[in-house]
């Protein structure tokens, strides 16, 4: 799905201060019917991630911290069964996974000897049976499980899509018989940049109305939305490094990218939303 | 000089005896007793005979030309002359070349005196004057004699005050000007006791127009109209970029007080007392009724002598008297395309008095005169020109003035077009690609640490990030270099602590000035061994016809006239100002010897041999190829000197020649004790020995055009000039014996040594002063009997593409035919196609120009050696061919497949062999085009195709199926899309949630079908997801449990049927026992938090939990001990009171139930003290 910039703005607008539970989704969906889902779902947790990452600090002040701390034991001790937590999440607009890790963090802290390592509490995260008061245990998996954009269940989907497109994208390039390297082999051998797959033999991409094609050395997959922020950061870390080491490439945003960032082609870095079909393969036969 | 044109023209001395003499040649025995008295007379003047002459015709022609004309060869220096010149001003330049005129006239007033600026050697419309540079009583008073009248036509000018009040307001002594005031001896003094006519200064009308065809001007200052594109700003416009004042300003200011001088003279005096108007401001008189005048042979005044000084003066061409080659035939093409005469008298010009008391004529009388003289000239150098590419033969074919005043030259040249293959196109490729990663040398192995491998590959990335910016930017007026870039290039060098990380940078940043600059714009092309060889033999032919258009679109108008300083044009700006930028002197001393080593390693680079061979085929299949190859050597090694030249005297680098003797000497003496960079002396000698000059010196001279002004003074270095000079007088043209060089090897060189002799710090004298040149230059070519030099390795292309300034002369004559001359500052480019079939017809994406560019690609990020590989076996596999007429296919790839690694990979295999037999067959074909009609051609290619196709690709190397049965279709639902999906649920089902929220039972039931399809499948599934999956496969399990599930339906019936329930658990106990092969965490099912969902529901119902953990015992999912354990330790947990009870009576019922399967489950029934309406059903 390719947007302009003017649509994607016009979606970016509708998500400003949405929490991001099921419900703000399902109400994207009916403004947006057009657009699919995921594309949907990944511009939101990307602009609702930029939103955070803004306030982020706001929420970890000492007296932030206290005052949640003493808002969610006095709503507990109301009613332990009420979405206190998530609520609280909500109302100060901060992700409700994120405010399940600042309550229990400062619970453990209250509680055991030793502060609590990261690991132990991303455990309990996880696994919420772990955390020693039932109440809390309820309230923070209460907050992961309906947050959808962090979270380990989240952490865990945006994994498996990442993952699902890369074998997508194998797939496809067996089938059209294109030897590659993947990532892993590459890094066995030692290079220092690994794209996903780097083409043993180059292809061209055709595009329509373009004079000439464009080469491609390597693909890059991304299971997300591309918009300007994640691909000025993906094109500092990534792409212009894969250019340097390997010549001209293809990304592919699965869930689609804004068309004007697609502006490099000339230059060698190609963005498609899906596998290109028009492909021309160096034949076996020049004659 | 007069006196021998006078002594030529009285029939006394015969031209041929004439230039003997001129060339120093020992007397032949055809010259008649009576020529060799008359030229023993002249001896002494002999050797500024051709200075002299070159300097005769320009001023001749300044009223044709009255832009200016590019000067002549440097003439010998005057600083010898000088301290000896009693009462000789210490201004005044360095001497006039035509100082042998009969008797010379005191300077000249006024207008032109402004103009005589350092170096001024452009013409001004009025004939020139000498300004102060007679020496009283010099020896060459007197000696020309005033016999010839048409030379006396110098002496009439200069009528006017010494004093004239404008010269001393305009033109004050400049002290710091080097040219008029050189170093005492900085040049080697002469012969004893000779006394060297000083330069003359030329008076110079300021004008844009031609500004770029005046060498000197070049080399002293940057040209006014900078190429936009190669030469963004002043600085860059500077060869080494040191901030030399920028050129462009003092001319501007100098035009401006042209300007005010001149408006001031025309106040004082009614009548112009400028013989021409000003060439630079074009002035309505002259533009606006500009017509050409038509030339006619019938009007040619005096034949005889134009004939004979043609003659003569042809004859120093051929005889390489003159120092560079190209310089006069762009003179002469001048003549020919000049449009009119400035003013048809000189009574109209000169309105002072006494000039009218000519002895003679002008040389050059009318429009009719210079052409008449271009032609003859030109008649004369028919060998060079038929050389010349085919654009400009056709230039010169269609000349209607040629056609008009020989038609005989016009026919040879129509012919010569019409056999010409010489397309010359110098090709422009986009955008910079960036140099591949190779593990070999790149990966961690290759690092000392860690930090230094991450270290490199962040410079890696910031060097291109610069490289990109500088494209993206160095157009742009007011970008900087420096102020853009340099602080960021300083940083990373910082970070290149280690020696071998310099040694890795340098790599990368040679490799990528290789493979950026190697074309002649620099602004992309092709690295050696890369590129235009497979573009071509792939028949990229409509690719190329679309880059040459490109070109012509975008190339630059001029390369900076027919004598360029040396420059860094395009992408070789962005290395030099890395360079400078980076200041680096680790950075510098590493590149220097990386350079070093590549130019040694390519110099010694042993190109194919040609072995004369009795088989034309194969001979004429091999000369492709090795001139390809010598192409790019060629290329590579001229790029590589140019930046080692660069480098090396960077720090000697300076505007100007040291201001004096003593601190010359001093330097000197410092300087001679420093070892060369690179022994480059002996790699000439080893290069002329092994008849090898033509690869040598076109890579030395770049070398030397970056030396500073004492670089020709140090012995080592002026031992080199006088081998290039004794080179050049040897590389006669006319001469072609068996085993001599071939024409363009010769061609070349003459070319790219004129062009050294013209740069500013190679001493001016240099030149003409050598002494005895045939007799020192004797190199016993013993080693290589047919050396590269008698090979035909230069081809029009290469020439242009090393001396783009050839075109100049294209340049020229096309402006001719559009009809806007120069004079508008610039030439009017004419697109004439070179093609005969319409561009636009032709698709430009042909399959062939793809397939070209895909195997340039593939060829780019392997290692160089695949190709190598490749491009050998086509070469031998095509000559072969040839000679057979076997084909291709069968032996190349076996020939490949011998040659490459073992390890390489099939597809890179494959694709490597494939291209050779493209190549061998393409090969063959190129062969067979030039010698077999088209049709066996056609025969020939689908043969090959045919038996390619039945070969058939190979088979791809399947993944292997992760686990998937085998008739799985991968269809299963995405792991993501489950595992959101089940998170979906378990909101809802945790809350809170819209009184309109639920699962639909059915849901459930695909659910979990899915989660069993995408288990089974397993193609996308990784294992955290799996983890995931189990774990919120216990989750819904629990859910399922405690009824805790929404269900959506009727509002009575918002929970799930007991039925359902039980088949939902049976799946998932099927799926744990079946499909998941990650462990699932069944304990969780016992956990407080779990069980507790039971707590909150009313009535409690046990029986499914007992059911599932009875299943779980059964299927072995779990062992009783297991769950007795979780139970144990639940009962532990802090419980409202009749929970604990049921808990307990749960647990007692597990453990007293006998491990039997179906029957247990009624007592469980029975047991259960507040059992629910639905009870378990079997």
């Amino acid at each position: 799905m390719i947007l302009t910039k003017a649509q994607y703005d016009e979606i970016a607008q509708c998500l400003v201060s949405v929490p991001p539970t099921r419900q703000s989704l399902r109400k994207l969906k009916q403004r947006f019917p057009s657009q699919s889902q995921a594309t949907l779902l990944s511009i939101f947790s990307q602009e609702y991630q930029k939103h955070i990452k803004r306030t982020h600090a706001k929420h970890h002040t000492l007296e932030a911290i206290e005052s949640y701390y003493q808002r969610y034991l006095n709503g507990v001790l109301k009613n332990g069964a009420a979405p206190v937590l998530l609520e609280l999440a909500n109302e100060v607009d901060y992700a409700p996974s994120l405010m399940a890790r600042i309550i229990l963090e400062r619970f453990l802290q209250e509680h055991e000897e030793t502060p609590p390592s990261k690991s132990v509490i991303n455990s309990m995260l996880r696994d919420p049976s772990q955390i020693p008061d039932g109440v809390l245990a309820n309230q923070v998996y209460q907050c992961t499980v309906n947050d959808c954009c962090y979270g380990p269940l989240v952490d865990c989907i945006k994994h498996a899509i990442g993952h699902e497109h890369e074998v997508l994208l194998r797939d496809l390039l067996l089938e059209k018989n294109l030897s590659f390297l993947d990532e892993d082999q590459l890094r066995a051998k030692g290079y220092d940049k690994t794209p996903d797959f780097i083409l043993q033999v180059p292809v061209v991409m055709l595009c329509p109305l373009a004079v000439e094609g464009h080469i491609i050395h390597w693909i890059e997959s991304k299971a997300s939305f591309g918009d300007e922020c994640s691909h000025h950061a993906y094109l500092h870390d990534q792409f212009w490094s894969y250019w340097n080491r390997f010549g001209p490439g293809l990304v592919i945003y699965w869930y689609g990218f804004i068309q004007e960032l697609d502006c490099n082609r000339e230059r060698g870095i190609l963005l498609k939303a899906c596998f290109p079909t028009d492909i021309v393969t160096l034949c076996h036969s020049t004659a | 000089m007069a006196a021998v044109l006078e002594s030529l023209l009285r029939e006394e001395v015969s031209v041929a005896a004439a230039v003997r003499w001129i060339a120093r040649r020992t007397q032949s025995s055809e010259d008649s007793p009576g020529e060799a008295a008359v030229l023993r007379s002249l001896r002494p003047l002999r050797k500024e005979f051709v200075p002299f002459l070159l300097n005769f015709l320009r001023e001749q022609s300044c009223r044709v030309l009255p832009q200016g004309p590019p000067t002549p060869a440097k003439a010998p220096g005057a600083s010898a002359t000088l301290p000896g010149r009693p009462g000789g001003p210490p201004r005044g330049g360095r001497g006039a070349r035509s100082q042998l005129f009969p008797p010379p006239e005191p300077p000249s007033p006024a207008a032109e005196a402004p103009l005589a600026r350092r170096g001024g050697r452009r013409r001004g419309p009025a004939p020139a004057r000498e300004r102060g540079s007679r020496g009283p009583g010099g020896p060459e008073e007197g000696v020309g004699g005033e016999s010839l009248p048409w030379a006396g036509a110098r002496r009439l000018r200069g009528s006017g005050s010494p004093s004239s009040p404008s010269l001393a307001l305009c033109d004050p002594p400049n002290l710091s000007n080097l040219e008029e005031f050189p170093p005492v001896g900085s040049v080697p003094p002469g012969p004893a006791g000779r006394t060297k006519p000083s330069r003359r200064i030329n008076p110079t009308p300021v004008s844009e127009e031609r500004s770029l065809s005046k060498p000197k001007t070049c080399f002293t200052s940057p040209p006014i109209s900078c190429v936009p594109s190669s030469q963004p700003s002043a600085l860059d416009t500077s060869p080494w970029g040191l901030g030399l004042p920028p050129g462009c300003r003092s001319l501007q200011e100098e035009r401006e007080m042209l300007r005010k001088e001149r408006s001031k003279q025309l106040q004082q005096s009614p009548t112009p007392s400028c013989p021409t108007p000003e060439s630079g401001s074009p002035l309505p008189s002259r533009t606006g009724s500009l017509t050409d005048e038509a030339a006619d042979p019938a009007r040619v005044s005096s034949r005889q002598r134009l004939e004979l000084v043609a003659l003569v003066y042809s004859s120093c061409i051929a005889e390489n008297l003159v120092p560079n080659l190209f310089l006069e035939l762009f003179f002469v093409l001048q003549l020919l395309t000049a449009r009119r005469m400035v003013a048809a008298k000189d009574s109209d010009l000169e309105p002072g008095p006494g000039v009218l008391e000519s002895v003679g004529s002008p040389l050059f009388q009318s429009i009719h005169d210079c052409v008449f003289f271009a032609v003859r000239v030109l008649e004369r150098q028919f060998p060079v020109l038929s050389y010349l590419d085919k654009g400009t033969l056709k230039l010169l074919a269609e000349n209607e003035r040629l056609l008009c005043f020989s038609p005989a030259l016009q026919g040879r040249l129509r012919a010569a077009y019409e056999g010409s293959v010489a397309k010359v196109s110098l090709v422009m490729l986009p955008s910079a690609q960036a140099v591949s990663f190779q593990p070999e040398t790149d990966n961690r192995a290759n690092f000392s640490s860690d930090r230094a491998f991450h270290t490199f590959k962040k410079q890696r990335d910031v060097f291109y990030e610069v490289l990109r910016e500088w494209e993206d930017h160095h157009e742009e007026p007011g970008w900087d270099f420096e102020k853009g870039l340099g602080s960021r290039i300083r940083a990373m060098m910082g970070q290149l602590s280690a020696a071998c990380s310099h040694s890795h940078f340098v790599r990368l940043f040679q490799k990528q000035l290789l493979q950026m600059c190697q074309s002649p714009g620099g602004a992309g092309g092709t690295v050696l061994g890369e590129a235009p060889d497979v573009l071509s033999m792939l028949g990229a032919d409509k690719l190329g016809r679309l880059r040459r258009l490109q070109e012509r679109l975008v190339a630059p108008q001029s390369s900076g006239g027919p004598c360029p300083p040396p420059t860094f044009p395009g992408c070789q700006g962005f290395f030099r100002d890395f360079i400078l930028s980076a200041s680096s002197f680790q950075f510098n001393q590493h590149l220097m010897d990386s350079l070093s080593l590549k130019i040694r390693e390519l110099n010694g680079l042993t190109l194919p041999p040609h072995e004369p061979n009795d088989d034309e085929g194969e001979a004429d299949v091999d000369w492709q190829g090795e001139r390809r190859q010598f192409a790019m050597v060629l290329l590579s090694l001229r790029l590589l000197a140019k930046f080692l030249g660069f480098v090396a005297f960077l720090p000697y680098r300076g505007p100007e020649p040291p201001p004096t003797r003593e601190l010359q000497d001093s330097i000197l003496a410092l300087r001679s004790q420093v070892p060369p960079v690179l022994d480059v002396r002996t790699l000439l000698w080893q290069g002329l020995r092994a008849r090898r000059a033509v690869l040598t010196v076109p890579w030395l001279v770049e070398f030397l055009s970056f030396a500073d002004h004492i670089v020709p003074l140090l012995d080592y270095y002026r031992s080199i000039f006088s081998l290039l000079l004794h080179l050049h007088r040897s590389l006669v043209l006319a001469q072609e014996r068996e085993g001599e060089m071939c024409f363009l090897n010769k061609l070349l060189l003459l070319a790219v040594l004129g062009w050294l002799f013209q740069i500013p710090t190679v001493p001016e004298d240099l030149f003409f002063s050598e002494e005895d040149q045939s007799d020192g230059f004797q190199v016993d070519a013993v080693s290589s009997e047919y050396g590269l030099d008698s090979v035909p390795v230069v081809d029009q292309q290469l020439l242009y593409t090393c001396c783009p300034y050839i075109g100049e002369l294209r340049k020229l004559l096309a402006s001719w035919v559009s009809g806007s001359s120069g004079r508008s500052g610039g030439f009017v480019r004419k697109i004439t196609p070179t093609t005969t079939t319409g561009l636009g017809a032709q698709p430009p994406q042909t399959s062939q120009g793809l397939q070209a560019q895909l195997a340039q690609a593939f060829f780019h990020n392997q290692p160089p050696s695949l190709r190598r590989t490749v491009e050998f076996v086509a070469e031998r596999i095509g000559s072969n061919c040839v000679k057979h007429i076997k084909f291709c296919q069968k032996k190349s790839p076996g020939a490949v497949r011998a040659l490459l690694p073992e390890e390489t990979p099939a597809a890179v295999l494959s694709s490597a062999e494939n291209i050779a037999v493209g190549l061998a067959t393409e090969k063959a074909c190129t062969w067979l085009s030039a010698n077999i009609t088209a049709l066996i051609r056609r025969e020939v290619k689908a043969a090959v195709s045919r038996i390619l196709r039945a070969q058939g690709p190979e088979p791809a190397v399947r993944g292997e199926r992760r686990g998937c049965s085998r008739a799985c279709e991968h269809h299963a639902p995405l792991p993501s899309h489950l595992i959101s999906e089940i998170k979906d649920v378990l909101s809802l089902a945790a809350g809170p949630r819209d009184p309109e929220e639920g699962v639909p039972p059915e849901h459930l039931e695909q659910l979990l079908g899915q989660l069993g399809q995408t288990l089974q499948c397993r193609q996308f599934l990784c294992p955290p997801a799996e983890q995931h999956l189990a774990k919120c496969s216990v989750e819904l399990a629990s859910l399922l449990v405690a009824d805790k599930i929404p269900i959506l339906g009727p509002p009575a019936q918002r929970r799930l049927e007991r039925g359902q329930a039980r088949r939902l658990l049976h799946m998932l106990l099927s799926l744990w026992k079946e499909d998941f092969q990650a462990p699932v965490p069944l304990r969780l099912l016992l956990s407080p938090r779990n069980v507790g969902l039971l707590a909150d529901t009313r009535p409690r119902e046990w029986d499914l939990l007992l059911f599932l953990l009875r299943e779980l015992v059964e299927k072995g999912l779990m062992g009783r001990m297991e769950i007795e354990a979780c139970l144990g330790s639940l009962r532990a947990a802090q419980w409202p009171e009749d929970f604990s009870e049921e808990l307990a009576t749960l647990f007692n019922l597990f453990l007293t139930e006998p491990p039997l399967p179906e029957p247990q489950l009624r007592a469980c029934e029975l047991v259960q003290p507040n059992r629910g309406t639905v009870l378990a059903q079997s």
